[in-house]
């Protein structure tokens, strides 16, 4: 997960969806976990049983801090530890766009998970657009504060987007939230009005 | 002496002697053995705070602390065991003992056998791993210690923690493998297989018999030793300790002395070997991990640990090619799907294998927190 995130509200918003999706006593396996912050959450109010998987040292060593049971490794290398539905949900939350690899990522995480959350930042939100619009550089916002050369974001996407790669992936979306600062909706069908308005998005998936 | 505080002090090697025989791999019947160690802390009421320390090839009982007052070095993992350490003192009874075939007050090749009085040399049995740890057993036993809260070990010392969960699973809760591999690589093996030789090929080894002789093989002994430094480091770290300095002088010397300070530091390293190490045990030692593979002993890695409930922590170094993070992440990802408690970590380090001794301070970290089970405080406030 990329770090500057970790403070903001809108992960916070993040953290409580998630947290209210899955059910008391699943298996969870959570992807670039970070600091252990939603894996702790979960073990402490849902009783799950979960792993991370995590690339920096630190943040493992944080993770272990929370006495969470966390692997250090690269989620671009795949899944090849995990058996085949091993895992309730597996999450991979505010990382998709940072991966080399999003289609093998999402590929294993099926594979892996009966179901699947992920989340990213819409590009296609309004005030991306319209800074882009102005501008004329590489949009920046609270939740995409880099500059075109030491972004992490190296593979950004829409809701839309999104829309049409589980289509085209025979991926069943089960549910979808958008939320902006102050707000969360809900659907599974892909509007016009939820890519303009959605600051980012979180969906549910599975494929059966 | 460091500050006391951080030190379990003065300590003391002792002796146990396991009186009954013990059926060896290899089919042997041995005994009896006497196996040296050393304790830190207290074994607490229920018995089941005890951490098992396994050193690694040339290692021995001495883990922590110092001998007497006067003692400048101590122990070899004095940096991780004693109070508020990685493996708390305060908190947990730490074991460590010198392994079977060693030379360091447990009976090898170089201790008398009782038949003959006579030092038994090659007649020693060849043992494995697995035998180790029956012995280790047998401490533990004597002890008193009813449960193992974990046992830790770098190199051959994880071998024999793993090796311990294996052949007892209920005794154990958790294991901390540290640069470590389910079962020795071709390369390491033949790394191995050249410091025998090294010995085995002195006149002085003279078929094992040189105890009572004046010429020991220490030639052989410090070669061998020299080539597993060599495996000890790896390209970067010899850059920074030695580049290509030269050892006090300044130009080359045309001749075959040494020039290089890498050259010296491993004669240095063989030389003072020799006068801890017993150039039989070393043939021994090495022999018993050359057969560590617990994939062919088992059928397969899976069934090697499926028995087992411990808690899992590995550790591997990015630098270390005589045991590398692959190796480690075969282990974890085994685990991983037998869906066993498994952490691991790659530490980023310069320092090659050596780093298991080395680097402490994020290890302690790293151990410190896997061993802390019931965390305090709330993390999402």
């Amino acid at each position: 997960m990329n770090s500057h995130y970790a403070n903001s509200k809108g992960l916070h918003l993040n953290y409580s969806i998630i947290k209210n999706i899955i059910e008391e006593n699943s298996r969870v396996l959570d992807l670039g976990c970070g600091n252990g912050y939603l894996l702790k959450l979960l073990k402490d109010t849902k009783q799950i049983k979960g792993n991370g998987i995590e690339i920096s040292q630190n943040e493992v060593i944080e993770c272990l801090e929370k006495g969470l049971s966390v692997i250090q490794g690269d989620i671009d290398d795949g899944l090849k530890q995990f058996s085949d539905k091993s895992y309730d949900y597996v999450i991979l939350n505010q990382t998709l766009q940072s991966t080399y690899n999003p289609d093998f990522v999402l590929e294993e995480m099926l594979r892996v998970g009966k179901k699947c959350i992920v989340s990213f930042p819409n590009f296609a939100y309004w005030r991306i657009r319209f800074n882009f619009f102005i501008s004329g550089t590489m949009p920046k916002s609270k939740v995409l504060p880099f500059e075109w050369f030491n972004t992490p974001n190296i593979h950004l996407l829409t809701v839309k987007d999104f829309f049409e790669f589980a289509k085209a992936h025979n991926i069943n979306i089960i549910n979808c939230i958008y939320t902006t600062k102050a707000t969360v909706r809900k659907g599974i069908q892909y509007s016009l009005f939820s890519n303009f308005f959605a600051e980012e998005a979180i969906f549910v998936i599975s494929r059966n | 002496m460091e500050n006391k505080n951080q030190s379990v002090g003065i300590v003391r090697t002792e002796f146990y002697t396991i009186d009954e025989k013990i059926q060896f791999e290899c089919g042997v019947n041995f005994g009896p053995i006497t196996v040296a160690y050393e304790t830190y802390g207290q074994l607490n009421e229920t018995k089941d705070n005890a951490i098992l320390i396994v050193h690694a090839l040339t290692g021995d009982a001495h883990a922590a602390g110092y001998h007497s007052e006067s003692d400048k070095k101590p122990g070899w993992w004095d940096t991780m065991i004693g109070p508020d350490k990685a493996f708390d003192t305060n908190k947990y009874y730490v074991i460590c003992s010198n392994i079977l075939g060693g030379c360091s007050g447990t009976t090898g090749p170089s201790s008398i056998n009782p038949e003959t009085n006579e030092p038994y040399g090659t007649s020693f049995p060849v043992f494995t791993i697995e035998d180790t740890v029956k012995v280790q057993k047998k401490l533990i036993d004597f002890l008193g210690v009813k449960g193992i809260y974990t046992v830790a070990g770098g190199s051959m010392g994880g071998m024999q923690a793993m090796q311990f969960v294996i052949s007892f699973p209920s005794m154990v809760k958790s294991a901390v493998l540290i640069a470590t591999t389910s079962r020795l690589s071709p390369q390491a093996i033949a790394f191995n297989a050249v410091g025998r030789n090294s010995i085995i090929s002195d006149p002085n080894w003279n078929n094992g018999n040189y105890y009572n002789k004046e010429n020991k093989p220490d030639r052989g002994l410090s070669n061998a030793r020299m080539i597993g430094h060599i495996t000890y480091l790896c390209e970067e770290a010899m850059y920074n300790k030695f580049g290509r300095r030269l050892q006090n002088k300044n130009h080359y010397d045309f001749n075959f002395d040494i020039d290089f300070q890498v050259e010296s530091y491993l004669q240095h390293q063989g030389q003072i070997f020799v006068d801890r190490f017993d150039a039989n045990s070393y043939l021994y030692i090495t022999k018993a991990v050359d057969y560590f593979d617990l994939e062919e002993k088992y059928g397969s890695l899976q069934n090697a640990f499926k028995n087992s409930n411990a808690k899992y922590l590995i550790i591997s170094f990015d630098s270390d090619w005589l045991f590398p993070s692959s190796q480690s992440k075969e282990i974890v990802n085994t685990l991983m799907q037998l869906g066993k408690d498994v952490s691991y970590c790659e530490i980023k380090s310069p320092c090659g294998h050596d780093a298991f001794l080395l680097e402490y301070d994020v290890q302690s970290k790293i151990i410190k927190s896997f061993l802390n089970e019931h965390i305090e405080g709330n993390y999402y406030e």
